[in-house]
């Protein structure tokens, strides 16, 4: 059964009004998501794991310590390299930005909570989630710097080499569900049964553990962090393709690896963890676009956890050892979860 | 044409195709200039490597940036005066840098401290072995990408510096030891804060061999990495845990008389049979554990009496020469000194490990990849001071 997702409300606004408003709504959710995974887990959740005293002092509870950050940041002085390629330069952190602007667009928050309702919204998000590759690719080259050229082609390599395990690790979900919507997706996952009882539905996490576990690991490759940060690798090549980046193109980096793990997660909740639905609620319940947000967000903090778990926890891959484990062991792996799928899917 | 002039042309025919594909093929090898200052070389040292693509052809190390000459300004201090400077050679187990100097002073004077000053120098001695090992335990971690490692080792290097600054004053740079004994005797409860102390060391040793040890990225970075055969050790003048991490059991401490009380404690040396950098790791790893032991067994065994012994006001070292190694925390460092029977020593020759644990970098980082250069260069463990004197 598909059930059908209840239309915005009646209100009546001109589509270029409604765009300045979803325009809006995705610009300011991406600071916000930086700023809030960037003090509870970069910050908080560090300190606490490597008995850092960490930053208490601005602010209650250090609170004000990334805003601070921030403002160093504007401060400092815009430096091109001097054999640079100045508009590549200038441009490669505002493309990497961009492809997280892009994932925030099909990723609903509520029956009605959601920017555009793509019916291939996995597809779309998992392509533009790619497009980070061609700026991270940009800043490496634009740099004139060996280090950042060094840091910008293990990227590329890595972040191709990622994007399949990423993409076939959904495709189990995709089978499941019947569906390329992430609306209906999250809707398979509230009305679904697992072994004949349904009372709260049947998130992905369940059945699609492999492909969630895959997801997860890719997920941590595309957002280059450890153990796959090579191209960032501050003992090695020392900031990699960012090296010659100061200020706030610098930060524009930042928020966009922060960014992209909020997305990213939120994508994992939707796909694997039932998204905003909560059992007990109607699934095109109105109270959903209210607390689904809610909910949503602390299934996003959930994943998230475990993300900058690892980030804190791992040493860092080497090149050949992170393409053997992409190649040789997550493609497969995730080729056996499809065909699986596939057979359970028509057997059952 | 005849028919041999004919295969000639064909063969060289196929050698111009031949380096056509090569030119084709082959990569423009690119020079990568790391350091002077870069996280991956603990300070100033530069390393030219020029590569070919992610691979390493060859890799010169090129040190000297911070030599401070302290070979020649041992020539103008008086032998009290010299501990001072040579206590920044190996800033971070400084205390272990005054000892062999002493006891090479105290053989051409042919006085001999007292066994309770004998037994606090070599509990002393241990303390900054375990002060300097615990940071490169963290530190390797750091260098492979891991950064938790590195903040346990501070804040459990911290416990041992606060045992140091107890006794000596002194968080980095003691200068307590004396000719003929040492400078103050311990403060009271300082023995038994120094054991418990030594029970944290332990539990973070144990930290370190589930969070670094065990993890298996590490493993599969290191295992196999910059493999150092025995005889190869050897003969760049390797030593310390480098050489025992390749299976040569050779420890200054055990193997060479001296008055420190190391033959009077139960103890082990720790080799691995692997060579590579894992067993560096490993065999460190254990001698930190072991250095904790030992203090435990110095800290039951010291006997009572007085810490120093007699020795003339004015130091006067009559003419001769000494040569005294001790096994410090980066390995054999030994102390060369020719007195003329003045205040101020006629020529002191320093010989310091990690000149030596360098020396070897060429050799182990011809054919790795990139960010196998990280994980030679941690694995070895040398300290910038040490190798520019």
């Amino acid at each position: 059964m598909t059930p059908t997702l209840t239309v915005l409300a009646d209100i009546e606004l001109a589509y270029w009004q409604q765009t300045v408003i979803k325009v809006g709504i995705v610009a300011a959710v991406i600071p916000t998501a930086a700023l809030i995974l960037g003090y509870v887990f970069l910050l908080k959740m560090m300190s606490f794991m490597q008995s850092r005293l960490g930053p208490m002092e601005a602010g209650p509870h250090g609170t004000l310590q990334l805003l601070a950050d921030g403002l160093k940041f504007i401060q400092k002085e815009d430096i091109f390299p001097e054999r640079a390629d100045r508009y590549v330069f200038a441009m490669a952190p505002v493309v990497v930005l961009m492809s997280t602007f892009l994932l925030y667009v099909v990723i609903p928050a509520g029956p009605d909570a959601v920017v555009s309702n793509l019916d291939v919204g996995v597809f779309y998000a998992l392509a533009v989630s790619s497009l980070s590759v061609i700026g991270i690719l940009m800043a490496g080259w634009a740099s004139a710097n060996k280090y950042a050229l060094l840091g910008g082609l293990r990227a590329a390599g890595q972040l191709i080499a990622y994007e399949l395990p990423l993409v076939l690790a959904v495709v189990g979900v995709v089978i499941q569900a019947g569906t390329l919507n992430l609306q209906n997706i999250v809707a398979a996952q509230a009305t679904g049964e697992i072994f004949g009882w349904g009372a709260i539905g049947n998130p992905y996490i369940f059945t699609q553990f492999v492909g969630f576990a895959i997801f997860l690991v890719a997920v941590q490759a595309e957002l280059t962090q450890p153990p796959f940060d090579m191209p960032v690798a501050e003992s090695e090549i020392v900031g990699g393709y960012q090296v010659e980046y100061t200020g706030f193109r610098f930060l524009f980096f930042f928020m966009g690896e922060f960014g992209t793990a909020f997305a990213f997660a939120g994508l994992s909740s939707i796909l694997f963890l039932g998204g905003w639905y909560i059992p007990g609620f109607d699934v095109d319940s109105n109270w959903l676009n209210l607390f689904g947000p809610l909910v949503l967000f602390a299934k996003i903090m959930a994943v998230s956890f475990l993300i900058f778990w690892f980030r804190f926890t791992f040493p860092r891959f080497r090149e050949d050892q992170l393409q053997r484990l992409a190649w040789k062991f997550l493609i497969p792996l995730a080729l056996a979860n499809i065909v699986v799928t596939g057979v359970l899917k028509v057997a059952l | 044409m005849t028919a041999t002039e004919s295969q000639k042309l064909a063969y060289i025919a196929g050698q111009a195709a031949d380096a056509r594909l090569n030119v084709e093929l082959e990569t423009d090898g690119m020079t990568l200039n790391i350091g002077p200052q870069h996280p991956a070389t603990h300070g100033t040292l530069r390393i030219v490597a020029r590569l070919d693509g992610e691979q390493v052809i060859e890799a010169e190390p090129i040190m000297g940036y911070m030599h401070r000459g302290y070979e020649k300004l041992t020539e103008v201090r008086t032998y009290p005066q010299v501990t001072t400077l040579i206590n920044r050679i190996d800033w971070l187990g400084s205390f272990a840098n005054e000892v062999p100097f002493i006891l090479a002073a105290e053989q051409l004077m042919e006085v001999e401290a007292p066994p309770r000053a004998q037994w606090i120098r070599t509990a002393l001695f241990e303390l900054s072995r375990i002060a300097n090992i615990a940071l490169f335990l963290g530190d390797m971690g750091v260098q492979l990408g891991a950064i938790t490692p590195v903040f346990f080792a501070f804040r459990d290097r911290e416990f041992v510096l606060n045992q140091i600054e107890a006794v000596t004053g002194g968080r980095f740079h003691p200068n307590f030891d004396r000719i003929g004994g040492l400078k103050d005797d311990l403060p009271k409860g300082w023995i038994a804060e120094t054991k418990a102390v030594m029970e944290k060391m332990r539990t973070f040793c144990d930290e370190l061999e589930d969070l670094v040890l065990g993890n298996e990225i590490f493993q599969s970075r290191c295992r196999g990495i910059g493999v150092i055969p025995p005889e190869v050790g050897l003969e760049y003048g390797l030593s310390g845990a480098n050489i025992r991490a390749s299976g040569v059991d050779w420890d200054i401490r055990r193997d060479v008389e001296s008055p420190l009380v190391y033959d009077q404690l139960d103890w082990k040396v720790w080799t691995h049979p692997d060579g590579d950098s894992f067993a560096r790791y490993w065999v460190r790893l254990q001698e930190t554990r072991e250095a904790t032991h030992l203090v435990d067994q110095i800290l039951d065994g010291i006997p009572s009496g007085p810490v120093m012994a007699k020795v003339p006001r004015i130091i006067k070292v009559p003419a001769g020469e000494a040569y005294v190694e001790t096994e410090n925390p980066l390995g054999a460092m030994g102390y060369y000194v020719v007195s003329q029977g003045d205040l101020i020593p006629f020529r002191v020759k320093i010989r310091s490990a990690s000149f030596s644990n360098l020396s070897i970098a060429p050799w182990l980082l011809k054919g790795v990849y990139v960010p196998d250069i990280v994980t030679i260069l941690a694995s070895l463990y040398f300290i910038l001071g040490d190798i520019d004197r």
